[in-house]
């Protein structure tokens, strides 16, 4: 996807990027109280991000202690289904001899945030050496000093990352994060449950009476509220209040009228299997995954356009194993490695190489425009554009006002 | 506690040497000890905690500072009414339904089961093996839009039955008030059978037959005997319900749609999606007073007119 992209989207991928698989219901075991406790007082970065603070670095044990913890969103690596290892994982510790701690235990962005924030704000150590957020949270977490300078001297290969990935806005010249995977959000839908119809469009998901009561969207706002501004007619990179209410009217007409079903992180993917969901929208590399044993969903990335995120490899401030985790992301940003994940995992690679290495060994995998996007399929991405802190909270609440009432 | 420190002084009385006296009143103070200690560091702190963070402004980038800001709770009940009525009137139907359901098995349990009682109430207990999120999402795929139990209330006219009445909006059960109602029903259901068991085994069946040898019927024996000794068991089971019921916001969550949404679910987004905890921790202690207020009337009717 590197140097096909055209000019409009090699606009540096703001920082208002898409999160994705918002499973909420990790936040279960979080009680009320647990956090009441935690302390109030944040840091005060300069508000608009102008200049942010500097993240505190641990003394790094790298070298005495063979360890780094990572913790990633679910189903995000290989996995070899018959033993249900990791094969890349378990390379690069045969390779390095670093044992790697990889947790499933990052569903949802804010949720995340959540977690480690008063963590963070204490100037504690997290136990996480690497995670992997999604843009517009690394803005944040550059914003508020909570992540460490990369040292790229520990990762010769971060060079291979896509041009298109290299100056992002919210971390130009990538001294912080590096992506680990891209993805679009488009509609899926389920031929049985439609009756054989196409959904096609962002305006059918919200008023055809077909679909009543068996749409959702997802939970993330810059992918709901994106793909509806779009379908609007607006653009996502530069858009305004009023756009932005218009949508979330538009939003809320189709539920008041009893259109949707839900707002949901990718818990989606087995009621839409079932057919319990007629159509929705989806992330990319989830629906891919689910067509091998279900082809007859449809997936489409809509006419009046779809959204485009990263999630990025970032080093949280005090992390313990620094440099293991630097010798991580250089392993994953060797294409050959990098092609392996993709293979399972279905979503864009940001490494360069990795497509040549998949036309060899999985052709299929190479020629699907959903993993490696030709020009004319990212002509329809856009990238939703960054927020300043003041207006993060303002949407925010609009948005939790819609979906969780 | 109460029942504790009552029995200090009568121990101190009996006893004549001072010394044993005063190690028979500290000792019972200081096996209270790590109880209050342990309520005093997780509860009264975090109540304390919570309270004052419903009262701060600010945000997460510049840090909330304490201002007093009560006007958060009129904010809070203005935007959020319609999801705590709608808590309470779930919560309220789960636990009427949990009562009609528990009370046979529970009589049943109690009174009629002989040797398979314990069998019984190891099935009772057998859901908490699992997770609760496990068994509310298996509630999904039972009353999936394709699947059998859908298809024969479907058969059967429930599904117009129930769309008629407005638990459900179209001819499926899934993402509903209905489905939502039910899944609470089932998550607390022990909650309501367990007590309601202990006080119906503690029954004496001779009260009940010395009511049929004066001549009552049955359902009259049922009503003056059975009932009222059972009432200690009904109250501690409908609070057991209904207290987790009305904060629930797993079940309005899974099995609900966008019409059904619970209060535990809005607070729960605005503690850790939009992060603004002054809002949620106002919410908290609203639904918190609400549900104090509503358990404090429905103790005082039950306990002072029945239960004695």
């Amino acid at each position: 996807m590197n140097d096909q992209i055209p000019p409009t989207l090699s606009v540096s991928l703001a920082r208002g990027l898409l999160s994705r698989r918002t499973l909420m219901i990790g936040a279960a075991g979080l009680g009320v109280t647990t956090l009441a406790a935690c302390g109030s007082k944040g840091r005060s970065p300069s508000a608009s991000g102008g200049t942010s603070a500097s993240a505190k670095s641990a003394q790094d044990m790298s070298a005495s202690e063979k360890l780094v913890n990572w913790s990633n969103w679910p189903e995000y690596i290989d996995v070899d289904d018959k033993t249900q290892k990791r094969p890349t994982l378990e390379a690069f510790t045969k390779q390095t001899g670093i044992k790697v701690n990889y947790t499933e235990d990052y569903n949802d962005n804010d949720e995340f945030y959540a977690k480690v924030r008063p963590l963070l704000a204490a100037g504690n150590d997290t136990g996480r050496d690497v995670w992997c957020s999604t843009d517009w949270m690394v803005a944040r977490l550059i914003r508020q000093g909570y992540v460490q300078k990369l040292d790229l001297a520990n990762i010769p290969n971060h060079g291979n990352v896509e041009d298109s990935l290299k100056n992002v806005e919210f971390d130009p010249g990538r001294v912080y994060s590096l992506p680990w995977q891209s993805g679009f959000a488009g509609i899926a839908y389920n031929p049985k449950a439609t009756g054989g119809k196409k959904v096609e469009t962002v305006d059918q998901l919200l008023t055809d009476p077909s679909l009543k009561g068996k749409v959702t969207l997802l939970s993330e706002m810059r992918d709901s509220v994106g793909l509806v501004m779009l379908a609007m007619g607006k653009d996502i990179t530069k858009f305004t209040d009023a756009d932005f209410n218009a949508a979330i009217d538009e939003i809320k007409k189709a539920k008041d009228a009893g259109q949707l079903r839900g707002f949901t992180g990718n818990e989606y993917t087995k009621p839409l299997a079932a057919g319990d969901i007629a159509a929705c929208i989806a992330w990319t590399g989830d629906v891919v995954q689910l067509q091998a044993e279900n082809p007859s969903l449809g997936y489409v990335l809509p006419q009046t356009g779809c959204t485009l995120w990263s999630d990025n490899f970032v080093i949280p401030a005090m992390a313990k194993h620094k440099k293991n985790a630097e010798t991580l992301i250089n392993y994953y940003y060797d294409p050959k490695v990098m092609a392996q994940v993709v293979d399972y995992v279905n979503y864009i690679a940001p490494v360069k190489g990795s497509k040549e290495v998949l036309v060899k060994e999985d052709p299929s995998v190479a020629k699907n425009q959903l993993i490696f996007p030709d020009p004319q399929t990212l002509s329809r991405a856009h990238v939703f554009r960054g927020l300043t802190p003041a207006e993060e909270t303002k949407y925010s609440a609009k948005w939790a006002e819609l979906t969780a009432s | 506690m109460a029942s504790v420190t009552g029995t200090a002084p009568a121990l101190s009385t009996g006893a004549s040497a001072p010394p044993e006296r005063r190690r028979s009143n500290w000792v019972p103070y200081a096996l209270l000890l790590p109880g209050l200690l342990w309520l005093f560091v997780f509860f009264v702190v975090p109540m304390i905690t919570l309270f004052s963070q419903s009262l701060q402004e600010g945000s997460i980038d510049e840090g909330y500072t304490f201002t007093g800001n009560v006007g958060i709770y009129a904010e809070a009940l203005q935007s959020y009414f319609p999801q705590l009525l709608r808590s309470i009137g779930y919560a309220a139907s789960a636990t009427v339904l949990a009562l009609l359901l528990g009370y046979p098995l529970a009589y049943f349990m109690a009174l009629k089961a002989g040797r398979w009682k314990n069998v019984l109430l190891v099935l009772v207990i057998a859901p908490f093996f699992t997770s609760f999120l496990i068994r509310t999402l298996a509630w999904q795929t039972i009353l999936s839009d394709v699947g059998p139990v859908t298809s024969f209330a479907r058969s059967i006219g429930l599904t117009n039955l129930l769309q008629a009445v407005g638990l459900t909006s179209n001819d499926n059960l899934m993402a509903s008030k209905f489905a939502v109602i039910c899944g609470l029903t089932y998550n607390f259901l022990p909650f309501m059978i367990l007590p309601l068991y202990a006080s119906l085994e503690r029954l004496d069946p001779r009260l009940v037959e010395a009511a049929g040898d004066l001549y009552a019927s049955p359902a009259q024996g049922f009503r003056f005997v059975t009932w009222p000794l059972s009432l200690p068991g009904v109250v501690a089971g409908t609070l057991l319900t209904f207290i987790p019921a009305a904060g629930d916001f797993i079940n309005s969550k899974l099995l609900g749609n966008t019409q059904t949404v619970m209060i535990g679910q809005v607070i729960d987004a605005q503690f850790l999606r939009v992060l603004n905890y002054p809002l949620a921790a106002a919410l908290s202690f609203v639904l918190l007073v609400l549900i104090l207020a509503l358990v404090m009337a429905y103790v005082r009717k039950a306990g002072t007119e029945e239960l004695v």
